[in-house]
């Protein structure tokens, strides 16, 4: 029996649903435990001498004062921890020619950023331990750096590390046609350079890991805040030289991820091989300082990009040369080449266009190293595409939403695959610019903007069309030789009460996964959504799966859990045909009860059911199966990522005297094909859109030209604040995926692959009277003056 | 990062308080509101002093009338400065400067005292206290003594008060009938520090102006004043732009910030003509 998701009042109807979220109440009630909240018997804490220069040889390191300090335990150096712990080398079979040295827990000769680890202090208290760091005396020499993005390959740039060559860590050309015959015959090419500034993702909860060694069991336990449970398992094991099957990674409560949480850091792996040194249970949280010196850094990007159209607007052509550059190391495992990748194959998206060419060019520098953050290279892409798009619109006089209606791919043009060779099932691009231009009324909008120019007001509109990767296959990583599961798993099982347990490899960093998984499982089984109680975030209880990643949660673990549910279901009628001596055909089960399918009547609750066959089996039938409990796996096969589309508005206002940009408005449109709790959707799409504003607006990481950080603190790196937020409308179009019968896909990262393109729009569109534009994120008040002229150097 | 602190006293009345500072011997800090200090302590920027606490001194909290002035005691939080009838009748300048301090919870904890002996270029109390031309209060060992405003402020961070002295109140001259106060600032998000600010107080006997945030310490804008005591707004805001020397740093540069005092000035004149945006 297939599911009506059509009907809204079929039974059980939970799947489409805003119901309440399982955890919310425990976690606004200061309830929730966070690694930080465990503390075990014999716990010492560490914190780390980093390396204050951003390269350095270490010529010696002098301990005698910090052992000396109250409550000093130990001190380590990276000689004494590569003793226990393997390098490892972040680079995957399939990005071609992608290259970086071993990498250390802690640095051992040599320290390549500022905040590398160097010694580990470990004391009886966080507090002790720092008093005994600030004693620790290493004796550096300092070494010529490399900062500059665009300089790293040149000859005369030192090679950062020897070994490698170069410091050149990866590049790809995506190409498709005739891309220079395409250009010539253009009615008009438009060319403009993009940068996306250094960012990074400002987790609440900071990174957080917990260790427990027991040398009788040959067991390490790690208490971890961690997106990817199974993925750390494999890592500590094979870098402490450990059994797989004695490594158990739990992970409770978690205070944001957005991609921060899924990468493998070297003070959180020297936490594990000091846990295994020391026979005691070592905990390490970052303070806010180490968050943004280690947590990964992302977006540091730099684009000359142009577009090919003829006279009608129609696109020919895109050409994009991507730079970035990606600090000292690839990251573990997941690689640093893949936000470059992303965006040479995610440039031109929505449209239907004949030539492409994309190359992205990853350098190393003496920087924190960055890796995958929330819409890992959506922002980019989509900043280059939709700049270039409305520069073309404007060059051609044409409406940017005119121009979009006559290049993206028509709603009935699926399957397809595009020139930068992704695979498209189905998506709405026109149906959700229809429904965009309805939700903000955009004629009454150009209206106003037109009223206010004429009182000297600068407002102006951006529009952002995107596309987004989620649910993806094992052609991320897995073909790369990486062990980071698609595939995930659900365990359904129903206890004697007639109450639901599920347990998922996919893992709650505060997003809504339990919420999502207890009304799947709800609707799969027939019971109340409060009746289901959700585990995720242990490798020894749960199914193994990939964790929380590339917006893959509700997608492949919801499809798992919707599966695992039915067939519990199943299993739960057969046994009740059974007892009633009925057709289990004509039997359903409803709010927790087996009724008949064609009337509703009552039959049996299922606490009776679980009466029966918990204890007193015997009445039943020998060869019975009464196994109320059912595992589902799933994996998407049909196609590498399932994509999802959406339209993005931005409405706002340009002080030319100051620079300052307020936003109006903003309007969200998007695709993520079945909604499974909409209240969670549009919050993610709103969290999403926050984020994307901050990179466009506020977000940067700077440094200077010795590698320096300069802004390491809350109240010098612009996060995005409530007071600055505008009203942002969501809107919906359900394209579901015909891969699975849920039909989900992702809806984590389409907010922020989307906004920063429609705010850059939006500035564009009120400074085009004045003939100023801009393209270096963020648009601060100082850059927004420069491109008036305001301001010169 | 944890605090490492020398020692914690609370001081039971201000003599007490003067005599733990003296005791101290230039190792001590004066704990008010502790929303700097507490802040620098977390980042062992600030580590080893001995903590004085008078937070409990009632005696420096309170705003009275004193005919021609009014006396804000030092430990007067800012949102208690914000809603003080006495405040918003004879400075408002005040009252309007509280609105972007900060947020809530550090304007609910933050005193006027603590903010002024801090000295931070980028806060606003500093720049609006000179442009109102304030009586610092203090007290130390050899008893009161008070200090003119415009000899208050030393440079970066830096102040006339001693290491044993506690600055106690600040007298405020009342507002003469007409007199506009006003505060123009850009700011990149909602109670950030701002890039820079501007206090243009008119009265009578001219104008008075100061900036926040475009030097080492809050400073009269001399040339403007007497350019703008000429009528001269063009002339005031070219001065201005010369005479303050801006840093740059990762939020803005120089060039901005220096620009943007003149916009501020002119914004400034605008509302106080009455021809605001």
């Amino acid at each position: 029996m297939t599911l009506q998701f059509g009907n809204p009042d079929r039974p059980n109807s939970y799947i489409g649903k805003t119901v309440p979220r399982p955890n919310a109440a425990r976690l606004v009630e200061g309830r929730g435990k966070y690694v930080d909240d465990i503390v075990l018997p014999r716990m010492v804490h560490v914190a780390f001498v980093r390396s204050p220069f951003a390269h350095a040889n270490i010529n010696s390191i002098e301990t005698a004062d910090a052992l000396s300090v109250k409550g000093v335990l130990r001190v380590l150096t990276g000689a004494d921890l590569a003793e226990v712990c393997t390098p490892w080398v972040a680079v995957l079979a399939h990005l071609k020619g992608l290259k970086s040295p071993p990498e250390h827990p802690m640095a051992v000769d040599r320290a390549c950023w500022v905040g590398e680890p160097v010694v580990a202090v470990v004391a009886t208290s966080r507090a002790a331990a720092e008093d005994g760091a600030e004693l620790v005396d290493v004796d550096y020499e300092q070494l010529p750096v490399v900062t500059d993005m665009m300089t790293a390959l040149d000859k005369d740039t030192p090679v950062l590390h020897p070994e490698m060559g170069d410091n050149l860590a990866f590049q790809r050309i995506n190409e498709e046609g005739d891309i220079e015959a395409a250009f010539a015959g253009a009615h008009r090419v438009v060319s403009a350079q993009f940068s996306t500034a250094r960012h990074t993702g400002i987790t609440l909860e900071p990174r957080s890991i917990l260790v427990d060694w027991n040398p009788a069991e040959a067991q390490m336990t790690a208490y971890h805040a961690t997106q990817a449970p199974h993925m750390m398992q494999t890592v500590l094991a094979k870098h402490l030289n450990l059994a797989e099957s004695r490594v158990r990674v739990i992970c409770g409560d978690v205070g944001g991820s957005y991609g921060i949480k899924v990468h493998v850091y070297p003070d959180e792996v020297a936490t594990a091989a000091i846990a295994k040194i020391m026979g005691r249970p070592v905990k390490f949280i970052a303070d806010r300082l180490e968050s943004f010196t280690t947590d990964i850094h992302a977006r540091d990007h730099k684009i000359e990009a142009k577009i090919a159209v003829d006279k009608d607007g129609k696109i020919l052509g895109f050409d994009v040369d991507d730079w970035t550059a990606i600090g000292a190391y690839s990251v573990y495992p997941r690689t640093s080449a893949i936000e470059g990748n992303q965006v040479i194959n995610l440039c031109g998206g929505p449209y239907d266009f004949a030539d492409y060419r994309a190359k992205t060019t990853v350098v190393f520098q003496n920087k924190t190293p960055t890796c995958q953050y929330r819409a890992v290279g959506h922002p980019i892409a989509v900043a280059i595409t939709e700049g270039l798009v409305d520069m073309a619109a404007a060059e051609l006089g044409l409406d940017p939403i005119e121009i979009r209606r006559r290049n993206m791919y028509a709603d009935d043009a699926y399957p397809v695959t595009s020139p930068a060779k992704m695979r498209f099932e189905g998506l709405s691009h026109h149906q959700s610019m229809d429904k965009l231009v309805e939700l903000m009324d955009y004629d009454a909008l150009r209206a106003d903007q037109a009223e206010a120019r004429k009182k000297g007001i600068y407002r102006g509109i951006g529009i952002a069309a995107f596309i987004e990767l989620t649910n993806p296959s094992p052609f991320m990583y897995g073909i790369g030789g990486a062990r980071i599961s698609a595939q995930d798993g659900c365990t359904v099982r129903m206890d004697p009460d007639g109450s639901i347990v599920a347990l998922s490899g996919v893992t709650e960093q505060g997003q809504g996964t339990e919420a999502m998984l207890s009304q799947i499982v709800a609707e799969g089984v027939g019971v109340r959504p409060n009746n289901v109680r959700v585990i995720t975030g242990d490798t020894q209880v749960t199914p193994y799966g990939g964790g929380t990643w590339a917006s893959r949660g509700a997608g492949i673990g919801g499809e798992a859990a919707l599966r695992a549910g039915r067939a519990l279901r199943e299993s739960i009628l057969e046994v009740a045909a059974t007892m009633l001596q009925a057709d289990q055909n004509n039997l359903d089960i409803r709010d927790g009860e087996v009724v008949d399918s064609d009337t509703g009547a009552a039959r049996m609750p299922l606490e009776e059911l679980g009466r029966i066959v918990y204890f007193r089996g015997d009445t039943l039938p020998e060869d019975l199966p009464r196994e109320l409990v059912q595992t589902r796996h799933y994996i998407t096969s049909e196609y590498p990522f399932a994509f999802t589309n959406g339209v993005q508005a931005s409405y706002v206002e340009v002080d030319t005297d100051t620079g300052e940009v307020t936003l109006l408005k903003h309007w969200c449109v998007e695709d993520c094909g079945r909604i499974i709790n909409p209240q969670l959707v549009d919050e993610q799409i709103r969290g999403g859109i926050v984020q994307g504003l901050g990179g466009a607006l506020f977000e940067e990481i700077h440094y200077d030209e010795e590698g320096q950080l300069l802004n390491g603190s809350m109240a010098d790196y612009l996060v995005p604040m409530a007071a600055e937020m505008p009203d942002m409308v969501i809107g919906h179009v359900e394209t579901p995926t015909k891969e699975s019968e849920l039909g989900a896909k992702g809806a984590g990262e389409a907010g922020t692959a989307g906004a920063p393109a429609a705010v850059m729009n939006a500035i564009n569109d009120a400074l085009r009277p004045k003939g100023a534009q801009v393209s270096a994120m963020p648009f601060t008040p100082e850059r927004i003056l420069r491109a008036l002229g305001e301001i010169e150097d | 990062m944890k605090a490492s602190v020398g020692g914690y006293a609370r001081a039971t009345d201000l003599q007490h308080a003067i005599t733990l500072l003296e005791a101290a011997d230039g190792m001590a800090r004066v704990l008010a509101g502790g929303q700097s200090l507490v802040a620098a302590m977390n980042m062992r920027l600030s580590t080893g002093d001995l903590l004085v606490d008078i937070s409990r001194l009632s005696e420096l909290r309170g705003v009275t009338d004193e005919g021609d002035t009014i006396r804000i005691g030092a430990l007067t939080r800012h949102v208690d400065v914000e809603g003080n009838a006495l405040v918003r009748d004879h400075a408002p300048l005040l009252a309007d400067a509280v609105k972007v301090i900060a947020h809530a919870a550090i304007r609910n904890r933050g005193t006027i005292g603590g903010a002024l002996a801090l000295a931070d270029p980028a806060a606003e109390f500093p720049a609006c206290v000179l442009a109102l031309g304030a009586t610092l209060h203090v007290m130390g060992s050899d008893g009161e003594r008070t200090i003119a405003v415009e000899d208050f402020f030393q440079g970066l961070f830096e102040t006339e008060l001693e290491p044993e002295e506690i600055l106690t109140a600040i007298s405020i001259p009342k507002a003469e009938m007409g007199e506009r106060q006003v505060l123009q600032e850009v700011t990149r998000r909602s109670g950030d520090y701002a890039l820079a600010g501007l206090c243009l107080v008119k009265r009578q006997g001219g104008h008075r102006v100061t900036m926040l945030s475009v030097g080492e310490q809050p400073e009269l804008a001399t040339d403007a004043m007497a350019k703008l005591d000429d009528g001269d707004i063009e002339g005031a805001i070219v001065s201005l732009r010369a005479e303050i020397d801006p840093p740059s740093d990762t939020k803005a540069s120089a060039k901005y910030r220096r620009h943007i005092a003149g916009v501020l000035l002119r914004r400034a004149v605008d509302q106080v003509t009455g021809d605001a945006r």
